[in-house]
């Protein structure tokens, strides 16, 4: 029914006796996923949410004890790198940041050390992800969404719940929605998320909803148009952007013609993908 | 955050990157007297961050240190693109044989700092790339080992780098490349880099750019951050933790993230309005930080209609509305504002908003279409 998270995860949430940590793990564990332990280091062996969830001082503790397959962290941006990097330590295999504001240097080094393990990082600057019905990991308000055949991709925050209150509005449900993040140096692609939802065999239609900057979305364009044979509609946002007020000509020389929203639905259109005027008409051209 | 000049270069001189001599003034009498210590020919360079500087006049060689006063008096009067010039550097003038091109920025698509390098640096660089791309070569820093010293010289035997100035190049590389990692940048450029007649390697022109996020761990780059050359609302809205970018339209909008902000603002030119801004309040954002944003909004004497559009996740309905309440006591709105309140406590939020005297709507294309028609004077 899903990608990624499920009724089978098993959710560590770093940074839990936090203010934001600790209002949305109370969300997810109301919305039923699985928290099975929480980290706050100087807070080990406190209890949080009546006692039901345990809090430990490290990751590591907490994996040899309660045995977590997905951490999500909650950490302030200065400490939301090494975070990252001590759940890949102990050996958590899925990792979502929902942290914003990490330093880009630390995101590439983070990034770097990560490729070469085994070690699937969502984020930073992310919603997180939810599977309808099952679990919610991360602050993607439950409510909106109702489970169902669309795979959601996103790398916007606030625009993936316009997108699922839409769908949702028109009777359709999503089978998992993945907040990918905003960041320039994030830890998943538009690409990895679509080959995931390609080989879901509950996700029938596919929805991307992308923004001006990089080129992630023409690289997911030539994805589509090669390896998907799901259908797939995208909304990019900042058709109406002005350009950047910029300075020096490096960015420039690196980006060349792409990054804009006009070449990134082009692509998206060679591709055959449906293009959205705007995030409401996308239940139509699902539907059609 | 965008460095001058004057600030770029004395980064880089900290690193072993040679620069010309030369000092930083605010009235053209001092430009004499700096000229002055500097034996006389030197070059007045306008401190704006921004561009184009050489093209609009504002970079001029002055052959004695009266001329230097003359044209320090007029190019601090100058405005370039916007931007009153309120410093000029003096350096020392050399006589360029070559200019060269090197700069450091990220690359997204590789995910880790790339070093470029052309033998056609200058102010055409970004022509050269368009139509020569073969000129600017490439090399991708490792995020965990850094800048090694046989990429640089490969840089430097691939632009056909006379052979005597390899090792230098290597350490300017090697300097410049450590001033980008140990500050945080998001850009460091020398253009030009050139060979004087005396055959030394100077950094003539230097540009740095601060990643914003890790501001935080360069304290004293911060103290240096040039107010004045950002517009007053931005940095009133910085104060805040807004992010705010000011447009020339009509409809004021804050909105909660920034892909709902700029897919807003995308939506009210589709159906015809022009945005005022583009307003992102961040997520959780408290009642005050409402406030401040409206204030911001309503400063703006185009703006005709307020579009608020608020589509809670970790931002909690009810706070927004009582930020919206607050702040309608306090600005007194002279124009109409249109709020859409959905997601996390919104119908709290509505209900704390019923007896105000705002224009409610259910969908973003219902608030866009009645903002639009506000502004229009319908």
């Amino acid at each position: 029914m899903s990608i990624l998270v499920n009724k089978n995860t098993r959710l560590l949430v770093q940074g839990i006796t936090g203010h934001e940590g600790m209002f949305h793990t109370q969300q997810m564990v109301q919305y039923g996923t699985n928290v099975v332990a929480g980290v706050t280091p100087g807070k080990g062996g406190e209890w949080v949410l009546d006692g039901k969830v345990p809090v430990f001082d490290s990751v590591k503790v907490a994996v040899e004890v309660t045995g977590p397959n997905t951490s999500v962290i909650f950490v302030p941006a200065r400490g939301a790198a090494d975070a990252i990097l001590e759940a890949a330590d102990a050996g958590i295999e899925l990792i979502i940041c929902i942290t914003e504001g990490v330093p880009v240097a630390d995101m590439m080094r983070v990034r770097r050390f990560l490729d070469q393990r085994s070690v699937r990082l969502i984020g930073p600057n992310c919603p997180g992800l939810l599977t309808p019905g099952e679990a919610k990991v991360g602050i993607i308000p439950g409510s909106i969404a109702i489970p169902g055949n669309v795979g959601v991709v996103s790398r916007s925050g606030t625009l993936t719940y316009e997108v699922l209150a839409a769908l949702r509005q028109s009777g359709m449900g999503s089978s998992t929605c993945v907040g990918i993040g905003g960041d320039p140096i994030n830890g998943t692609s538009f690409v990895d998320v679509l080959e995931l939802f390609e080989a879901d065999p509950h996700t029938e239609k596919v929805v991307m909803i992308g923004e001006i900057g990089g080129s992630d979305e023409e690289t997911a364009a030539e994805f589509i148009a090669t390896r998907m044979t799901k259908p797939v509609a995208a909304f990019i946002a900042g058709q109406s952007a002005p350009p950047g007020k910029r300075m020096g000509h490096a960015g420039a020389i690196i980006e060349g013609g792409s990054g804009g929203a006009v070449e990134k639905i082009a692509a998206l259109e060679a591709a055959g993908v449906r293009i959205a005027k705007h995030p409401e008409e996308i239940p139509n051209l699902l539907a059609a | 955050m965008k460095l001058h000049e004057y600030q770029s270069k004395s980064i880089f001189a900290r690193y072993g990157v040679p620069i010309p001599r030369g000092r930083v003034a605010g009235i053209a009498t001092e430009a004499k007297q700096i000229a002055e210590e500097l034996g006389g020919r030197v070059i007045v360079k306008s401190q704006v961050l921004v561009g184009g500087r050489g093209k609009a006049g504002g970079i001029r060689l002055a052959k004695t240190p009266q001329e230097a006063e003359e044209l320090a008096t007029h190019i601090l009067g100058m405005e370039i693109k916007g931007l009153k010039v309120r410093k000029v550097l003096i350096d020392e003038a050399v006589t360029i044989v070559k200019e060269i091109y090197l700069g450091i920025t990220n690359d997204r698509a590789q995910r880790c700092p790339v070093m470029m390098a052309s033998s056609e640096g200058g102010m055409e660089i970004e022509e050269v790339a368009r139509k020569t791309p073969e000129k600017i070569l490439k090399v991708a820093i490792d995020p965990l080992l850094g800048l090694r010293d046989f990429q640089a010289r490969d840089l430097a035997v691939s632009m056909d780098l006379p052979k005597e100035h390899w090792k230098v190049f290597v350490n300017i590389a090697q300097g410049l490349w450590k001033a980008y990692q140990e500050n945080d940048g998001t850009l460091a450029e020398i253009n030009p880099l050139v060979i004087t007649a005396d055959n030394r390697l100077l950094a003539l022109d230097g540009k740095m750019v601060i990643d914003d996020n890790a501001l935080y761990r360069h304290l004293d780059l911060t103290e240096t951050r040039d107010q004045d050359e950002e517009a007053p609302s931005e940095v009133e809205a910085r104060k805040y933790g807004l992010s705010f970018i000011k447009l020339d339209g009509e409809i004021g909008c804050m909105v909660n993230g920034a892909g709902l902000a700029m897919a807003t603002m995308d939506i009210i030119k589709l159906l015809g309005g022009t945005p005022a801004n583009f307003l992102d309040i961040g997520g959780g954002a408290s009642s005050e930080k409402v406030a401040a944003a409206l204030r911001i909004i309503l400063a703006d004497r185009n703006v005709k209609a307020v579009l608020i559009n608020i589509f809670g996740g970790i931002t909690r309905g009810d706070e927004v509305a009582r930020g919206i309440l607050t702040a309608i006591q306090e600005v007194k709105p002279r124009v109409p504002m249109i709020v859409r309140l959905v997601g996390t406590n919104a119908e709290e939020g509505r209900r704390l908003l019923a007896n105000s005297n705002l224009v409610t709507a259910e969908t973003l294309v219902d608030a866009a279409r009645k903002a639009i028609a506000i502004s229009k004077g319908g």
